[in-house]
């Protein structure tokens, strides 16, 4: 089987969140890059699979050099091979038509991305490329087992959850549960050595038309502090959550 | 010309961002001088659109569909914008929306944007603002495309009536066969139980109530504000709830109007996960507690002691208030 785990570059959970350029861009200054925490279950999940099943697992970005790090972290924790398509990404579109461009040539029969990046939250690139490959697709993704093309997978519903039959080639949107935060692997020495001497190719881009466009950004307006009270005042509690805060 | 919305339903009932997405594209309309139409796949009482703005109906009945299929229900809604000649979809943030949201977008070729809040901040060019980094910022998002996909975060605009009287349709769009490729086995759902995305209220524990035995406090104070229970992630982890409970980053999305958080530190990748919502009611013994800094409302104190007043409280409000 040949997993293809797709990893976006995004700041640490942690970063302060600031723009630049008149508030277009986001202020990369001083940001620590991570895997999307997203991206990391399906990428232990792919492992897994490498180990128990003889998978070969390759990872992709979409990015500039500087995301080469986070490939290489990948490659650390376990992955075959790396391939970076050499490209600034202007929307999910134009990520999700450069992996298409990537599956078609490399016969990938599973795709894990993440359900979403954490910074723009687009959640649009695994059922995009779905759509442009017609592979089969299970987003929200919390359980994954392959039995030669025959695929279950569990999803996350509103409310509950739900257990889906399918088969090969197959898109997922995956997200914690696929395997257990615990079970997350850290890079250890020897993978991070051998990850320096592992494939890491880059293509060029394809065209692609751009559907969208970060125009600008803002950040949400300060809030006043917190309104403090105390066991023997609840009932002045109840009253701002009525007249003043009008939730209940 | 007209603007289609998906109006979701569950077992033949719309479900509340049904409304909520039915209010929101009538003002749309409004400002684009257009109508809403609606599509809507085995809902019963379809005539309640009409409440909320909404001007037609296409009604999709087909036993095929009983079960939902992304590909399917994603085929299902852009037939019916080619339809209508349509150049605006509008989609809610359920977990099955966001699910088709890419789908119909590709199928249309068509820009989308998600995590909407609010309405368009320009109709020309077409920009609309979304919440982006787990709601640390906004984003104003310009859709260069003809047609149009949007899906609007959840609770984010609200429900409002606008009586109206809506002509219904039957609609029966072809279906690929492809498209069931994938097949619901089983699901596994609590029955009857408020669930987080459904709820206005929410109510969360943390490690702070030191057993699940103690969930009786939070159940009890969910109850009388009919909310949702939901808890952090070390309570997860420790098995002490189910991973469906989990808020935060890594767990479900919250954007309530209400999210009340019983002995919960609030660590950065919590209120990244409840960020979203309108109004935050923390309950912590630690006065140094991080999630006092982004509360509303805070009561520093020992929640044994606190929650089952306040439970009280409430029941007495709302006795009073009924």
């Amino acid at each position: 089987m040949k997993i293809l785990v797709c990893i976006s570059h995004v700041p640490d959970t942690t970063s302060k969140i600031n723009f630049t350029n008149g508030d277009a861009e986001f202020d990369t200054n001083g940001v620590q890059f991570v895997i999307n925490p997203n991206d990391e279950f399906g990428l232990t999940r792919a492992v897994w699979f490498q180990e128990q099943q003889g998978a070969n697992v390759t990872v992709v970005n979409v990015g500039a050099a500087d995301t080469e790090a986070t490939l290489r972290k990948a490659l650390a924790i376990g992955a075959n091979e790396a391939i970076r398509v050499n490209a600034t990404p202007t929307d999910g579109f134009f990520v999700a038509k450069q992996l298409a461009e990537v599956v078609k040539n490399g016969g990938y029969d599973l795709v894990i991305c993440g359900k979403e990046s954490l910074d723009y939250n687009g959640g649009m690139v695994p059922g995009m490329l779905a759509a442009l490959t017609g592979a089969n697709f299970v987003n929200s993704c919390i359980g994954l087992t392959v039995d030669g093309s025959n695929v279950k997978a569990t999803r996350e519903i509103d409310g509950g959850k739900e257990t889906l039959s399918t088969s090969l080639p197959l898109i997922v949107g995956g997200q914690k549960g696929l395997v257990e935060e615990k079970d997350l692997r850290i890079p250890n020495m020897r993978g991070i050595m051998t990850a320096r001497t592992k494939a890491l190719q880059v293509l060029e881009p394809v065209s692609a038309d751009q559907t969208t466009k970060a125009v600008k950004f803002e950040k949400p307006a300060a809030k006043g502090p917190v309104k403090l009270f105390t066991v023997d005042n609840l009932d002045e509690l109840v009253n701002a959550l009525h007249n003043e805060a009008k939730v209940i | 010309m007209s603007i289609l919305i998906y109006a979701e339903s569950s077992d033949g009932k719309f479900k509340k961002v049904a409304f909520e997405l039915a209010s929101y594209g009538k003002k749309v309309a409004e400002s684009l001088g257009t109508t809403v139409t609606a599509v809507t796949v085995n809902a019963n009482n379809v005539s309640e659109l009409s409440k909320y703005g909404v001007d037609k109906v296409l009604k999709v009945t087909n036993d095929k569909l009983s079960a939902f299929n992304a590909k399917a229900y994603a085929d299902v809604i852009k037939q019916a914008a080619q339809k209508e000649g349509t150049k605006l979809v509008l989609l809610s943030s359920t977990t099955d929306s966001l699910y088709l949201a890419p789908l119909v977008a590709v199928g249309l070729s068509a820009g989308y944007a998600s995590n909407v809040v609010g309405l368009p901040v320009s109709t020309s060019p077409f920009q609309v603002k979304r919440n982006a980094f787990s709601n640390k910022a906004f984003n104003i998002t310009e859709i260069a495309t003809d047609v149009k996909v949007l899906g609007l975060a959840k609770n984010s605009y609200g429900v409002f009536e606008n009586m109206g009287s809506a002509s219904e349709e039957d609609f029966s769009p072809a279906l690929n066969d492809a498209d069931f490729n994938i097949k619901t086995e089983s699901v596994d759902k609590t029955a009857g139980k408020l669930t987080i995305a459904d709820a206005e209220v929410v109510v969360s524990g943390g490690r702070g109530l030191k057993g699940p035995e103690n969930w009786g406090l939070i159940e009890d104070l969910a109850s009388a504000l009919g909310a949702a229970t939901a808890c952090s992630k070390p309570v997860s982890d420790l098995g002490w709830r189910p991973h469906s409970e989990h808020v935060g980053q890594t767990g479900k999305p919250v954007a309530t109007n209400l999210y009340v958080a019983v002995g919960i530190s609030g660590a950065i990748q919590h209120i990244a996960g409840i960020n979203a919502s309108k109004v935050k009611l923390v309950i912590n013994s630690d006065a140094e507690a991080p999630f006092f800094k982004v509360a509303d409302y805070g009561v520093v104190g020992d929640a044994f002691e606190i929650v089952p007043k306040l439970t009280e409280k409430i029941k007495e409000f709302k006795a009073n208030n009924a």
